[in-house]
């Protein structure tokens, strides 16, 4: 293992400075917090510099945090060097009303239809992607299930006393 | 009279035309929820369009309501044909988030419970290759023998198929000695038989022939993708999450990684036949390490966490300590750390992961299946571009796509 | 060479194997003759040929597998010949979840099916949306078709699966000739929008 977290930090550090917002270490993996429009350039410089090779997306997806103003969504990459064995993780927050990511499908084709389920899900535009629709959910649905306000039920269930089952 | 010979037609007087086929959602062939829309050639496919989604049911919105335990219900019906796999990787989660350290025999039985759960997971696939390319002997042969996989987990946990199987930090109580007669029983008939199976098939010209150079991919592209598990080791690549993270003690035991070269349908289908074999070794290492352990030690099956270990009924009902310990478990009122954590395990299809963001709340505030056959779902319509018909089906078969895994 | 001949003329008796014929329907019999009523012959006739359309989606799908495989056997009740083309299908065999975006075509495979047919929801998820009581199931297939038979469990075992195919045959032998054109299916079918 010669690819340490340190010379993860520092190279990345070295390269783009300040928008690496944020480094921690947790249960054994590294995070990193970047700017949301650095997303496809810190992806693609991991991707390319021959020292860091993250070249194998393992997830991607999004999170909603109606809490934090102007950064409620976040999408988390998963990334993994197969070759040192090292993974990482890298979030990007964006503001809620105007949830513009650059899409990630030019450097991983696997990211195509994990884009499109976060669009599903909850609303994230990523900008450029081929195709970007609903994947699994109908076309029809006007709301994003998955952000914290919208209910679990269904509803259009009659046989449940709403009272009971506390909706 | 024409003479005989060729007919010649000023050009553009025949259009070139292209059907289109719409093979599911529920077409017989294709073993589950997935609708294609073919372009066609003739018998080729120019195009396809996969559709997935036809069986989503939310697991991730749910998850975000459930208490820890009640989730391992929800990872039961991710891939079904291997649930123990995906209950214990949930457990395996949250040991990592909450710091609980499970002892070695825990570890040794768990490992025989996920073998054993893998081999049923590629016996179901390969013998499915079987089925779609001609042969529903060796399918019907061979699911009498998945039975006693199946009794096997009934004995554990009284369940054959959504086993809901253990619970954080080991089992809910310990084998009995009908569970290890009947592993046993397993070890000792299995092979026979699969290696009458296998013969069934290797030596099979038709087989070989629908099989061999169809549905390739290469492991430039299948990285792209994002493939795991067996079909990214078909196309040479010799990632496995047992041997490059190692989780519930893999690293003490002896397996090699099978791997293929060209990524077709006979690679894949070979890997797992070899995985097949890896599998039965390691439940026979297992299985003399766990009768290695003795006296007090055999009768060690979960860890000392008794803040996340539901504790025995008969206890629940007599001890007041249990009885708290139970109601705050099964309320979900147990103190979980705020943290996030990914924690993956090598599934039946490639890795599984789970990414679990807890606020230390009672339940996860946010669940992500990082679900193998979704990722690898994409490139299949990549794969079957310019291939036949047929091909396409044996593709989609030996991929092993399970629609409730892939939709969630 | 003649192979050896053997007239099916007498009775056998394979109890002791524990193979049983059907049993005659009530009915006069006489010297060279057996008068029974047309509705219990067909019924009979009809419960013992069950052509299943296995609709599986999900979990239920596997034991559906078991079931059909040669440990459970389905094909000792007469149903051996699992037809995957809802025009030849007689039973609809509804396993495992159906999602919302699922629901027009299972409506559709129900619509191409012939008349009779008899639909069977085999699981939780496929009697009441089980487990799954969110934004996108839908919350048992009894909202888009007619159901005959609900088979409890998460997935039932293959007895009960088999057990509830004995209790669609039950219903088929005791089905009258006049059922399907009647007023009250009408109404039922009304009720989904059915023609």
């Amino acid at each position: 293992m010669s690819l340490t977290h340190e010379t993860i930090k520092e190279t990345l550090v070295a390269q783009f400075g300040d928008k690496i917002l944020s480094w921690e270490e947790s249960y054994g993996m590294a995070c990193i917090t970047v700017q949301a429009d650095h997303n496809l350039k810190v992806l693609t410089f991991m991707n390319d510099d021959p020292t860091m090779g993250f070249q194998f997306l393992t997830d991607l997806t999004g999170v909603h945090y109606p809490d934090r103003k102007g950064e409620e969504i976040s999408v988390v990459y998963h990334l993994h060097n197969l070759k040192e064995n090292v993974r990482l993780r890298m979030k990007i927050y964006v503001p809620v009303e105007k949830p513009d990511v650059y899409t990630a499908t030019g450097l991983f084709s696997g990211a195509n239809w994990m884009e499109r389920e976060t669009y599903d899900f909850y609303g994230v535009n990523f900008v450029g992607h081929p195709d970007l629709r609903r994947i699994l959910n109908v076309d029809e649905m006007d709301y994003f299930p998955l952000r914290k306000e919208f209910p679990l039920e269904d509803q259009t269930r009659i046989d449940k006393d709403d009272e009971m089952f506390g909706r | 009279m024409l003479e005989q010979g060729n007919i010649h037609l000023p050009e553009g007087s025949i259009e070139k035309q292209t059907t289109t086929l719409n093979l599911g959602p529920t077409h017989p062939a294709t073993h589950g929820v997935f609708q294609n829309i073919l372009e066609m050639d003739g018998e080729r496919i120019i195009k396809a369009e996969s559709t997935v989604g036809y069986i989503h049911r939310a697991f991730e919105k749910i998850a975000e309501r459930r208490p820890l335990y009640q989730i391992t219900t929800l990872t039961d019906r991710l891939n079904y044909c291997s649930s123990p796999l995906n209950n214990m990787g949930w457990h395996l989660t949250c040991e990592k988030l909450l710091g609980v350290k499970t002892p070695k025999r825990v570890d040794y039985l768990r490992v025989i419970i996920m073998e054993l759960s893998r081999i049923s997971d590629h016996l179901i696939c390969n013998s499915i290759v079987g089925v779609d390319t001609g042969a529903y002997t060796g399918f019907l042969y061979v699911m009498q023998y998945r039975e006693l996989i199946y009794e096997v987990y009934e004995e554990v946990c009284g369940s054959r198929l959504t086993t809901n199987m253990g619970r954080i930090g080991g089992f809910e109580r310990n084998f009995s000695d009908v569970a290890f007669q009947k592993i046993e029983k397993f070890l000792a008939e299995f092979p026979g038989v699969w290696k009458e199976f296998e013969n069934l098939f290797n030596r099979n010209r038709i087989f070989i022939e629908r099989t061999v150079g169809t549905g390739a991919i290469s492991a430039e592209r299948a990285l792209n993708y994002g493939f795991t598990g067996p079909n990214l080791r078909a196309t040479g690549v010799d990632y496995d999450v047992r041997v490059h993270s190692p989780y519930s003690s893999y690293e003490d035991f002896d397996f090699i990684i099978p791997v293929g070269t060209t990524g077709d349908n006979n690679d894949r289908f070979q890997v797992r036949n070899e995985e097949i074999w890896q599998s039965l070794s390691i439940i026979r290492q297992a299985y003399q390490k766990v009768q290695a352990f003795k006296g007090t030690e055999a009768d060690v099956y979960h860890a000392d966490a008794p803040a996340y270990y539901l504790p025995a009924k008969a206890d629940v009902y007599t001890k007041m300590e249990a009885l708290i310990y139970h109601f705050k478990i099964v309320m979900g009122e147990t103190e979980i750390p705020a943290g996030e954590v990914y924690q993956s395990v090598e599934g039946g299809n490639g890795e599984l992961g789970f990414y679990l963001i807890s606020d230390g709340g009672r339940t996860p505030y946010r669940l992500h299946f990082r679900r193998p056959c979704f990722i690898y779902y994409q490139a299949y319509s990549e794969i079957v571009k310019d291939t036949m018909l047929s091909d396409a089906i044996v593709t989609l078969s030996s991929l092993n796509l399970i629609a409730g895994e892939m939709d969630a | 060479m003649s192979r050896p001949v053997r007239f099916n003329m007498i009775q056998k008796d394979f109890s002791d194997l524990g193979i049983n014929n059907v049993q005659l329907p009530e009915g006069h019999t006489g010297e060279g003759f057996f008068a029974t009523s047309l509705e219990k012959v067909v019924g009979m006739a009809r419960k013992n040929s069950m052509w299943p359309l296995p609709f599986a989606t999900s979990c239920c799908g596997i034991e559906f597998m078991a079931t059909m495989g040669s440990h459970y056997d389905l094909s000792r009740f007469g149903s051996e010949r699992v037809g995957f083309s809802p025009r030849q299908c007689d039973l609809l065999m509804v396993m495992g979840t159906i999602a919302k975006k699922m629901g027009p075509v299972l409506r559709q495979v129900y619509l191409q099916m012939a008349e009779p047919r008899w639909v069977m929801a085999v699981g939780a998820c496929a009697s009441s949306g089980g487990i799954f009581d969110t934004y996108s199931v839908l919350q048992g297939i009894d909202q888009v078709i007619p159901v005959d038979v609900y088979v409890p469990g998460c997935p039932p075992r293959p007895e009960a699966i088999i057990d509830g195919v004995l209790r669609i045959q039950e219903l088929v032998q005791n089905e009258s000739l006049r059922r399907r054109t009647g007023e009250q299916y009408k109404a039922l079918m009304d009720g989904y929008g059915i023609q």
